[in-house]
């Protein structure tokens, strides 16, 4: 682009030019090398590593031998990926419409300049500034057997209830959590997006005698729904790879009979340590990866199938 | 056509003084009071939902040991706060040595990503030679590839170089994220050329022109990565887990996850722990939301 330039400008500034060439072979290489070192050695090796990995018996202490496809085979008949496997998609499932509509929500409600407004957005966005450990032990704590929320229970007369020691409780209850500290973020993402609906379809359909609800579904969401579609992709793909919240909220093992271990839960507790099984978690790490790049082209598919 | 309009919609909306609440909406309507009454109960409903179970911990912190946590109906606030459980927690863990872990993470994630990001961002956007082409595919790919999915090939990385169970080894798989170097060189690719070609024809070489007239330009940006740096590195968990096993090392969310773990009966303790870990981030954020905010938005377009 920039380079339209030079010929116009090369007779008069042609030592420039010549000085410029000696700076050349090294300087732009000596910027970009910190970076593309990191990247290179901690990024993309580890990427290619894993998927060579995945074809060996590699152990933490025991370099291993190629073993071709027998740690996919292993995968088909391990009861334990099933079970992360169907856990990590219930997280998408129940997190993304979630995580898609709510903070939409949240939006509309924060848009409108009213005194007092920026302290709400703020407050909103605090779940999103606190470490994940920070917010999941705040809710081991808040779901407790006898914890707030079952104070308030059975204050209003409901009776506790086991939220962490129920198999599906414990899911339903760490997928609240993950929702609940989504929120601001997504709220943030789609008040930009707000801001470019233009007010005047609002004041036309209001004309119409459109109410709040008629004006959200056939103004709002047209006009926000390439939005709709980031913040779908986006959360699809970290509810898929959840990690931490189940992890401090059912334990390291994954809480009763481990039925609430996530597909990288099994990832971590696979490969790590001394006797880490890493050619079989990287064959585990794989299929997270592959489900990710499909769920994003997924989202992204279904975007432009609508449009047309 | 809509321009026009609206500026003949609205004719100086805010000059007519209300005689109340002069509170009007983006068309410079005022807002009925009962409207307005529904959408403060509705924010304040949602503030309780956010902010409560932080204060709630808080208010837990507070608590002495022979006052009921447990009682229902709930109470709010402690009947004679003490700071007992948070020396307490002191003396359980080495929390203050974990704090310092953690902030020596987090400062040089946040100078080797400032650093990094903005020297490869500047050679992506500004300088011309050969391979430039791949130098961004490869950021571009390395975006892209989850982390989660190569944390144990980290892992073993790690150890090949020796480096797991140290600090340098919870920095460096971060320490320059690609993320942070094609939001740099975006930034440098919407400043307008003609300065730094000035500069040029002036005979400023390219190191004067990188420090002297691109980067105090995107300030903004370097303060979002810086932001977004110490924060990613002040919060993470996965991978500090997995590289750190040695108790003396750990930093402060991996030490909350050990004292959680042996403690978990102790609610005070774990709750006085957790304050200390929030506290610093929520301080940051109350005094630099803009670039929090901004952050969002830049994150997002590129993600």
């Amino acid at each position: 682009m920039a380079s339209t330039t030079v010929p116009r400008a090369t007779g008069a500034r042609s030592p420039r030019t010549a000085r410029m060439r000696r700076q050349l072979p090294t300087s732009p290489w000596l910027f970009a090398a910190p970076g593309l070192l990191v990247v290179g050695v901690f990024v993309l090796y580890p990427f290619v590593s894993t998927l060579v990995n995945s074809f060996t018996d590699r152990r933490t202490l025991i370099p291993g031998e190629f073993v071709g496809l027998d740690n996919f085979r292993e995968l088909l008949h391990d009861d334990m990926f099933w079970i992360g496997l169907r856990n990590s998609t219930l997280y998408v499932l129940v997190v993304v419409p979630a995580l898609v509509v709510l903070p939409l929500l949240l939006a509309l409600l924060v848009q409108r300049n009213i005194p007092g407004i920026a302290f709400f957005r703020s407050a909103f966005y605090t779940p999103v500034v606190a470490s994940i450990v920070v917010v999941g032990l705040i809710w081991v704590w808040l779901f407790d057997e006898r914890g707030l929320v079952n104070s308030l229970l059975e204050t209003i007369g409901v009776g506790r209830v086991g939220f962490l020691s129920d198999q599906w409780l414990l899911l339903l209850s760490a997928m609240t959590v993950t929702v609940w500290k989504g929120l601001g973020y997504y709220m943030i993402i789609y008040l930009a997006a707000l801001a470019n609906v233009p007010r005047e379809l609002h004041e036309a359909a209001a004309v119409d005698g459109a109410g709040a609800v008629r004006r959200f579904l056939s103004v709002t969401v047209p006009a926000v729904r390439s939005t709709m579609v980031l913040v779908g992709a986006l959360s699809s793909v970290a509810a898929f790879k959840v990690f931490s919240e189940v992890y401090l909220m059912a334990g390291p093992s994954g809480g009763p009979a481990g039925e609430d271990t996530t597909l990288v839960m099994l990832v971590q507790r696979t490969g790590t340590g001394l006797t880490g099984r890493v050619g079989y978690a990287s064959a585990m790490s794989v299929v997270v990866f592959v489900i990710t790049v499909g769920l994003m082209l997924l989202v992204l598919r279904a975007d432009r199938g609508e449009e047309t | 056509m809509s321009v026009v309009e609206k500026t003949a919609v609205r004719p100086s909306p805010p000059a007519t003084p209300m005689r109340e609440p002069r509170v009007t909406d983006d068309h410079g309507r005022r807002v009925r009071g009962w409207e307005l009454a529904l959408r403060y109960a509705l924010l304040l409903g949602v503030l309780a939902l956010t902010v409560g179970p932080f204060l709630w911990q808080l208010s837990t912190s507070l608590k002495g040991p022979t006052e009921d946590i447990y009682s229902s109906p709930p109470t709010f606030l402690p009947g004679r706060p003490t700071l007992h459980n948070y020396e307490r927690v002191a003396e359980t863990i080495p929390v203050w040595d974990y704090a310092l872990n953690s902030v020596k993470v987090a400062i040089a994630n946040v100078v080797t990503n400032c650093v990094g990001s903005a020297l490869a961002g500047y050679a992506l956007a500004r300088l011309r030679y050969r391979g430039r082409r791949v130098t961004t595919l490869v950021f571009i790919l390395a975006m892209l590839v989850p982390v989660e999915g190569i944390i144990i090939a980290q892992f073993t990385t790690m150890r090949e170089l020796g480096l797991n169970n140290t600090l340098i080894g919870v920095i460096l798989p971060g320490c320059v994220g690609a993320m942070n170097v094609l939001l740099m060189r975006n930034a440098f690719l919407n400043l307008p050329y003609e300065i730094e070609e000035a500069a040029y024809v002036d005979g400023a070489d390219v190191w004067q022109r990188f420090l002297r007239i691109a980067l105090p330009a995107v300030k903004g940006t370097l303060a979002v990565v810086a932001i977004f740096a110490f924060m990613g590195a002040w919060d993470d968990f996965l991978w500090p887990l997995i590289v750190l096993s040695d108790p003396s090392k750990f930093t402060l969310t991996i030490g909350l996850n050990y004292l959680h773990g042996t403690f978990a009966n102790d609610e005070r303790l774990v709750a006085a722990g957790t304050v200390i870990a929030v506290a610093p981030l929520i301080a940051l954020f109350a005094c630099l939301q803009r670039y929090f905010f901004r952050g969002v938005g830049e994150g997002a377009v590129k993600g």
